[in-house]
This record gives C-alpha cells, sequence and structure tokens, in this order.
C-alpha cells in the first residue's frame, strides 16, 4: 500500500511541477492564446 | 446459409459505412429564377432544418479572371463584388490580415463548431454516459449470477511475488492519474448539465476551474505512468498461441476451470493493450488541446485513411475544427477507455478473492497463483531452484 500511496503523491507532484517546467519552456497557454492587449487577467 | 446471411449484412453495413451519401441528400434545386441566388425552397429548407447543399453559396465567391476592363463600370472593383467578399467571410474562404496575429485569429466564422458543440452537448455525453452505467450494471448483474471468483480449496496461507516496487508504482502512477483525469474530465464534459442544477454556477466555477487546473496537469503523470508501464510489460505482453486456448476455455470465468497462463493471461493482454493503443491516442489528442492550435493531426489523418479507404473525409481543417475533432476524439476515446478500465478495477478487487495483494502488496496466495497463472510460478520457481544449486 506504501507504493500505491506514493505513486498517488508523485502524481499530484508532477502536476504541481509541470506548469512551473512548462512555463520555463515558455509554453503558458494565457501567453500562447492571446497578446498582453487584449488578455483580461 | 448463415454464413451468407452473415456476409451479406457485413456487405450492407460496410456500404452504408464508407458510402457518404446513405445520410439523406439535398434535392438539386432550379435557381435559375433567382439567377443563382437563393430560393424560397432553400430558406424553407434550412428552417425545417433539412440538410441543404450551400456550395452554391460557399463556391460563388467571385473570379478575377471575369473582372470587368478598367475602361468599363465597376472595373476597379475586379471580378469580386461586396457580395461575393462577405460570403467568403461568412465561409471562412479568405485571409483577412488581423492585428492580433496568431494561429486561428484569422478565422472570423467558423460554423462547424455548432456541430461540434451538438455532437458534443448530446450523443458525446448520452450514449458516453449510458456506456459507464452500462458497464457497471452489468458488472452488477455478473457478481449476482457469477459470485466472487474464490481460490479453489482456500489459501495455501504462503506467498509469492508477483509484482516488484517498481512494477507497481508504474501501475499506481498510471492508474490514480487515469482516476483523477476521468473524474476531472466527466465534470469538464457533464458539469454543465448535470452539476450546476445542484451546485449552482459559483461553486460549479470553482470545481470547474480546479478540475480544468488538474486535468491538464495530472496528464504528464498519466503519460510518464504510460511509458513505465509499457517498458516492463510489453515482452510479457506479446500475444501466443496459449492465448487463444484460454480465450477459447473463457478463461474460466463461467467453466470455473483454470486454463494455463504465463505471467499475464488473455484478458490481461486485452486490457494491456487497449491501455496502451488508446492510451497514446488519448495522449496525442489531449496534447493537441493543451497546446491550442500547435498540434494539428486531424488533417494529415483523415489524408491518409481518404488514401487508404478511399473515403472523402476533410482535409482542409480551420485551426478551431482541428481542436474541434481533438476534442471529440478525446472524449471517446477516453469513455472507452474508462469503460474498459471499471471492468478491470472490479475482476482486480471485488470479482476476484486474492487478486488485490498483486497490485496491492506485491506479493499473491501461492494458490492463487498456481490457479492463474501455473505457468509463471512454474518458471519462478524454476529460477529459485536454480539460484538456490548454484
Amino acid at each position: 500500500m506504501k507504493v500505491m500511496i506514493s505513486a498517488f503523491v508523485a502524481a499530484l507532484v508532477i502536476a504541481s511541477l509541470s506548469p512551473i517546467v512548462l512555463n520555463q519552456f515558455g509554453w503558458s497557454s494565457a501567453e500562447m492564446t492571446s497578446s498582453e492587449s487584449v488578455r483580461l487577467d | 446459409m448463415n454464413k451468407n446471411l452473415l456476409g451479406a449484412a457485413a456487405l450492407v453495413l460496410a456500404t452504408l459505412l464508407f458510402n457518404p451519401a446513405w445520410a439523406q441528400e439535398a434535392p438539386t434545386a432550379d435557381r435559375t429564377a433567382t439567377g443563382g441566388a437563393q430560393t424560397l425552397e432553400d430558406i424553407m429548407r434550412r428552417q425545417e432544418q433539412l440538410k441543404l447543399d450551400e456550395s452554391f453559396r460557399s463556391e460563388n465567391l467571385g473570379n478575377p479572371a471575369n473582372a470587368a476592363p478598367i475602361t468599363d463600370q465597376l472595373g476597379t472593383r475586379g471580378g469580386i463584388s461586396d457580395a461575393d467578399a462577405w460570403r467568403s467571410i461568412r465561409y471562412n474562404k479568405i485571409d483577412p490580415t488581423v492585428q492580433s496575429p496568431g494561429p486561428a485569429n484569422g478565422v472570423m466564422i467558423q460554423d462547424e463548431g455548432i456541430a461540434w458543440y451538438k455532437l458534443r452537448e448530446g450523443p458525446v455525453i448520452t450514449y458516453g454516459g449510458s456506456a459507464l452505467l452500462g458497464i457497471i450494471v452489468l458488472l452488477v448483474i455478473f457478481y449476482f449470477v457469477r459470485g466472487r471468483i474464490m481460490i479453489d480449496g482456500g489459501p495455501a496461507g504462503t506467498t509469492i511475488e508477483r509484482f516488484k516496487p517498481v512494477e507497481r508504482f508504474g501501475h499506481w502512477l498510471l492508474a490514480g492519474s487515469f482516476i483523477a483525469l476521468g473524474i476531472t474530465g466527466l465534470i469538464t464534459l457533464m458539469g454543465r448539465s448535470f452539476l450546476i442544477p445542484v451546485l449552482g454556477p459559483d461553486a460549479f466555477a470553482t470545481l470547474a476551474a480546479g478540475s480544468k487546473w488538474l486535468h491538464n496537469n495530472i496528464a504528464w503523470a498519466f503519460m510518464l505512468g504510460l511509458v513505465m508501464t509499457f517498458v516492463m510489460w510489453v515482452a510479457h505482453n506479446i500475444p501466443n498461441k496459449l492465448d487463444w486456448q484460454w480465450l477459447k476455455a473463457g478463461g474460466g470465468i463461467f467453466t470455473k476451470s483454470h486454463p494455463s497462463a504465463k505471467k499475464f493471461n488473455a484478458g490481461q493482454k486485452i486490457v494491456f493493450w487497449t491501455v496502451m493503443v488508446l492510451g497514446v491516442s488519448v495522449s496525442l489528442s489531449g496534447l493537441s488541446l493543451l497546446f491550442p492550435f500547435q498540434m494539428p493531426m486531424f488533417a494529415d489523418t483523415f489524408g491518409v485513411i481518404n488514401s487508404v479507404l478511399g473515403t472523402s473525409l476533410p482535409t482542409d481543417l480551420a485551426p478551431h475544427q482541428e481542436m474541434q475533432y481533438a476534442n471529440i476524439w478525446h472524449s471517446i476515446v477516453a469513455f472507452v477507455m474508462m469503460v474498459a478500465i471499471i471492468a478491470h478495477i472490479y475482476i482486480g478487487s471485488v470479482g476476484m478473492e486474492g487478486a488485490f495483494d498483486a497490485m496491492g502488496n506485491g506479493q499473491v496466495d501461492l494458490e492463487w497463483a498456481r490457479q492463474h497463472h501455473d505457468l509463471w510460478v512454474a518458471d519462478v520457481e524454476a529460477k529459485q531452484d536454480k539460484g538456490g544449486s548454484s
């Protein structure tokens, strides 16, 4: 069961880190699909 | 006789499938009275939501070659009138200059989106949701008819290692992320219809935003789990003659026998390849959705299908249309996977005594292993004897 729990935690860690890593490569969906002049955020 | 009937039925089905004209065709209209413009009959067909061949308008976009000489009246407008220009906009046949450049910003009207929306809100939810409920009902019926598959003669009391920790980690990484993806995907697809009436729009907005975040980001864990399990288990999942024997015996489910199997039986191999093939497909369409307009793949895929099957699937797709196809395909594949995985979860937990231990702590009862994977046990014991004697 420890392996199962650690895999679930790893999945959440990967989910948390992925936006940070993608931003490092310039892959922010907010930036890719709109220009600053029209973005609402 | 039966074979002939079956062959005839297959031929009819194939004809219907591959003949784009099987649906109700729009009749060829005489538009001479309106000089080629739409007639009252066209308007009435549209109002009655009947099929209407729009090519008389969508292809009537003016021709510069027909331009009047510049010395004539209207010569400076070339061969395209205002009406032609508006029709070009209506049918997305122009290449406009836009202030905010982007892959899809030049598309001004994309009415295929209506068909996508209707398909997504209608048949995808109806048939997909019915399939999920259907498999759950079938499994409940199966449970009461067949009962739990028990270890014949009871457990041996001694165990054998079925899966190493790294194998279980890969399995649960894939499984945990898949369940999260399934639940958040269903919230995204069906929330508007089923959750807003219950939760209200404000609470649903928070839930939907959280679901979207989790769905988009935990997808990477799913893809990693898919690669891990493929690398670890593909060698054990190559089909062989033994699988045919296992399938002919129905896995022993109804006969209460135990057909021979190695590490994975034919049923498990079917689950493995279903997860791998559909997992790659759902990942590719998911990546296409995750990076909007950056990974179009349906126009090329349709081109290949057309060249192989002789079909006439559209290959000139607007960027939005690529996303719409990716979205629909992503949903369909995900529903098929969910149906298969619900059955897999059943047989790996409540459906069979001792099965969960394989992925729970990695140790399974020796008698269970001998009954369901006799050749694998023999192989492991032979290796242990060899290791002990050497």
